[in-house]
């Protein structure tokens, strides 16, 4: 048998034909990026390869680094490998990475989701004969209910905190989930405020064309008195901490796919949890494979050994790829996804 | 059933209780009143029987859902909910309903004498009627467990502010064994018992944690010390030829210790006792959990009453001949309940908790050191001039507890959490040696901060030794501190010994797992302790 267009290192997914890694966690000299979420797009490499649209962001998070674009769809012959970008969907330039070598074509998919938002390129199935796939939701309890109903779900909160002369603090993560949420909710209902981690993200976005609304950042010597009837933009790890008590009796909101689940929902200390997921839910997950076409998928962060099973009885040739990727975690501090 | 499904929304969105307190008075006025009247009885434990078993959902669920049951299995304990999953796994509904939360009751209850297809097709077509909030409620019809985050105290207060009702009232017409269909929501609210003020109970003293031991409380003699006993408070009324057994949480559980209904051979009418259920043989506590075996249990079979039998140790006397005495100093009051104690035989379940002599604090922390051995948790300073107070009025009752016993044991398995912690390992089984073996002897699940539950999820991904299921073993690396409040032995562990509220306490990097404690040091502690 020839060796495999992808191979699993303690690296990170590594193509032999073309000597570059795709989303290492470990330096290397050439690596591939699928999008600028810190757990695929980590410091330290040679250089690096990625979307047009997500390079500004890596740049800003990764500072001086050797870097390329690519546009989405366009091939590249890297060795005896030819790969190309295509849409997933998941944040704004994110990619799936499809590697061609000698007629045999792997994808890799990086984070993606199949619902639309306003800003990511939506995603696009690719034919291949080796589908590397995420799964974070991938159980069949996780369904996304349509998101403008989630916006609207926002907007009536929103709403409300107002009306009740409170601030309204949504939690959401600084890359990706904040600047979708900027575009979904109603800015007519009130001022939107930014934490420096999310106008940071705004900023390196408006500059490169991607049209978010307006934004007030949160400075040391900002008076919610001057904001009335705002909502505030923070990454999670700023909820419960003391950069929220400038605002006063707020009420606190969270978006995740995880607030999909009642427990989750109660144990995490906001008051409100909102449906809304960068990922894939099970029935995009299930449709994404079944679109490629692909007779092998290899499955990464999430209930892999579950999905892995179900994929088998669906009659793949399915296989658990232990990788460092985060998926969409809950925890403070965490700015992976 | 949207009401009452907006109802349950509205209270789980919100950890507030005025907020909760305000949608549960808004539905009380305005749900349609045999609704109203089955919330009551929902929220106060009176669940409709099951007609369904979960099996049956579990399987009807995945076989509507498309899925092989092994993966719906696989999904329900990461969601941790039954009626949960099977509402999140179903398609979206095709129809909908107009009915009500008393239709939908008498739907399910009428299945008890429906056969198994006629059960499944009931199930199904609502289902299929219902969106994913509602079925999640029906679910939970079926399956019972309704924990809707309100206490009958909680829904005692809504319904006053619904119904104009004093809350005492309500509470005592809400006790009894009433059922939706012996009763009607306005006889249940609007007719007055005349006995209601007999079984009324005073508002508990509660005593706070004395951190930094007892200097602080000044002279040694104005104080009076008793062990602080590990059962449950309760408070005793005899009044009116009846008696009245209350929890702190202002529940009655007179019927689940009969033995107490010797207050009525024992005690004189007009008195009312404070002091701490135990279960208790030989003239010595029983550990708790033997109590424990009790608590959940309505009725109480034979055999339990024999090996638990329960008795209240008093500590403090509130009504005496009839007369309210809380505002007497604590000293008279100690003074008049050991009086009334005097007199009754020894094998009455009636004893004043000893009080503990001691002239210096010292010699007092002697004597707290010895707690453990007398089934205690510590020891109780009272001030000998204080009245009984109301609520939590910080001064005149202290709490001095033991420090926790704490044990350095190896971590050997993990298992990932549920819900928002399904991503982490969380669930953790620990060992000690014997000999150069680990022998399993405790699981535990907290007390890492969320930093270390990742740091340790990113470890035991890379160092997994076998996969059974959901647990892994891992290598014996890392040594944690385990602290508990108490050991027993134990038949069911390989170990032979069972923890009380074991937890994480420390995670000793600084401990070469060789260093880890050893089962005869635990053998040791069970002797000391036990
Ligand atoms: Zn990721
Ligand atoms: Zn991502």
């Amino acid at each position: 048998m020839a060796i495999p267009v992808l191979t699993h290192t303690d690296r990170g997914l590594y193509c032999p034909a073309g000597d570059f890694h795709i989303d290492p966690w470990r330096p290397v000299d050439r690596a591939l990026i699928t999008h600028g979420h810190a757990d695929h797009a980590r410091p330290g490499h040679g250089a690096y390869l990625a979307t047009h649209t997500a390079l500004p962001v890596m740049r800003h998070r990764l500072g001086d680094i050797t870097a390329d674009g690519i546009s989405f769809g366009e091939t590249r012959r890297i060795g005896d490998a030819t790969v190309s970008f295509h849409p997933a969907g998941h944040v704004p330039g994110s990619a799936q990475i499809r590697v061609e070598v000698a007629g045999e074509v792997w994808v890799v998919s990086g984070d993606y989701k199949t619902d639309r938002d306003a800003l990511s390129e939506p995603f696009e199935p690719v034919s291949c004969h080796s589908f590397i796939t995420e799964c974070t939701f991938g159980l069949p309890v996780f369904k996304w209910p349509d998101p403008s109903h989630v916006a609207e779900e926002i907007n009536a909160w929103w709403r409300t905190n107002a009306a009740d002369g409170r601030i309204a603090v949504l939690g959401a993560y600084s890359l990706g989930k904040a600047q979708r949420l900027l575009a979904a909710v109603d800015a007519e209902i009130g001022p939107i405020l930014t934490h420096g981690a999310v106008e940071a993200t705004n900023r390196v976005m408006r500059g490169q064309g991607i049209p978010l609304p307006d934004t007030i950042p949160v400075t040391p010597d900002t008076n919610p008195k001057d904001h009335p009837g705002a909502l505030v933009l923070a990454p999670p790890s700023a909820l419960g901490t003391p950069w929220m008590r400038r605002f006063g009796p707020v009420s606190t909101g969270f978006a995740s796919g995880w607030m999909g689940l009642r427990g989750v929902r109660r144990r995490r200390a906001a008051d409100r949890g909102f449906v809304m997921s960068d990922h894939a839910d099970w029935d995009g997950l299930n449709s994404a494979i079944r679109e490629t076409g692909a007779s092998r998928v290899f499955v990464t962060h999430g209930y892999t050994a579950i999905f892995r099973r179900w994929l088998e009885e669906q009659g793949y040739d399915a296989h658990v790829l232990e990788t460092e990727f985060e998926g969409e975690t809950l925890d403070a501090g965490e700015e992976d996804a | 059933m949207k009401r009452f499904a907006a109802l349950f929304t509205a209270l789980d969105q919100t950890t507030k209780t005025t907020a909760k307190v305000t949608a549960l008075a808004e539905y009380f006025t305005d749900a349609p009143k045999p609704d109203r009247l089955w919330t009551i009885a929902l929220l106060s434990g009176r669940r409709p029987k099951r007609t369904v078993t979960t099996t049956a959902l579990r399987e009807w669920a995945a076989e509507r859902a498309g899925i092989p049951l092994w993966l719906f299995e696989e999904s329900y304990p990461i969601v941790g909910d039954l009626a949960e999953t099977i509402a999140l796994v179903l398609p979206p509904p095709s129809a909908t309903s107009d009915r009500s939360l008393t239709d939908w009751i008498g739907d399910i209850r009428a299945l008890a004498t429906a056969d198994e297809p006629a059960r499944k097709a009931a199930i199904l077509a609502a289902w299929d009627a219902l969106p994913t909030s509602e079925r999640f409620v029906f679910n939970k019809l079926i399956t019972g467990g309704f924990r809707m985050g309100v206490s009958r105290k909680l829904m005692t207060r809504a319904l006053a502010k619904a119904t104009g009702v004093d809350e005492p009232a309500l509470a005592h017409r809400l006790m009894g064994d009433w059922t939706p269909d012996s009763t009607t929501f306005d006889d249940l609210i609007h007719t007055p018992d005349p006995t209601a003020n007999l079984s009324r109970p005073y508002p508990f003293y509660l005593a706070y944690q004395l951190d930094d031991g007892p200097d602080v409380l000044g002279d040694p003699a104005d104080w009076a010390a008793e062990f602080k006993w590990d059962g449950i408070r309760g408070q005793l009324i005899r009044r009116g030829g009846a008696h009245h057994l209350w929890s702190r949480g202002e529940d009655l559980m007179t019927d689940r210790f009969p033995e107490l209904a010797a207050a009525l051979d024992f005690l004189p009418d007009g008195t009312v006792l404070d002091g701490e259920v135990l279960a208790w043989t030989d003239n010595a506590p029983l550990p708790f959990a033997a109590l424990q075996k009790r608590i959940g249990r309505k009725t109480v079979p034979k055999k339990l009453l024999a090996e638990a039998p329960v008795i209240l140790q008093a500590y403090d006397l509130l009504e005496d001949g009839g007369t309210d005495i809380r505002e007497r100093p604590f000293a008279h009051r100690r003074a008049r309940l050991e009086a009334l104690l005097a007199g009754i035989p020894q094998n009455a379940p009636f004893r004043a908790s000893p009080l503990l002599p001691f002239d210096t604090w010292d010699a007092l922390a002697e004597t707290r050191a010895t707690a453990r051995a007398e089934g205690a948790e510590g020891v109780m300073l009272k001030r000998r001039d204080a009245p009984y107070r109301d609520g939590r009025k910080k001064g005149d009752w202290w709490k001095w507890k033991l420090d926790p016993l704490v044990i350095d044991a190896v971590m050997i398995y993990a298992q990932s959490g549920h819900g928002r912690r399904a991503n982490l390992f969380t669930d953790f089984t620990f060992a000690v040696w014997s000999g150069n073996d680990l022998v399993p002897f405790t699981k535990a699940y907290s007390g890492l901060t969320d930093a270390e539950f990742r740091e340790i999820t990113a470890w035991v991904r890379k160092n997994t030794l076998e996969r059974f299921g959901p647990v892994r073993r891992v290598t014996p690396e890392h040594v944690f501190e385990i602290a508990f409040e108490g050991i027993q032995a134990s038949t069911r562990h390989k170990s032979g010994i069972a923890l009380r509220f074991p937890r994480m306490s420390r995670w000793r990097h600084d401990k070469p797992v060789q260093e880890a404690n050893t089962l005869s040091d635990l053998q040791a502690m069970l002797e000391t302790y036990g």
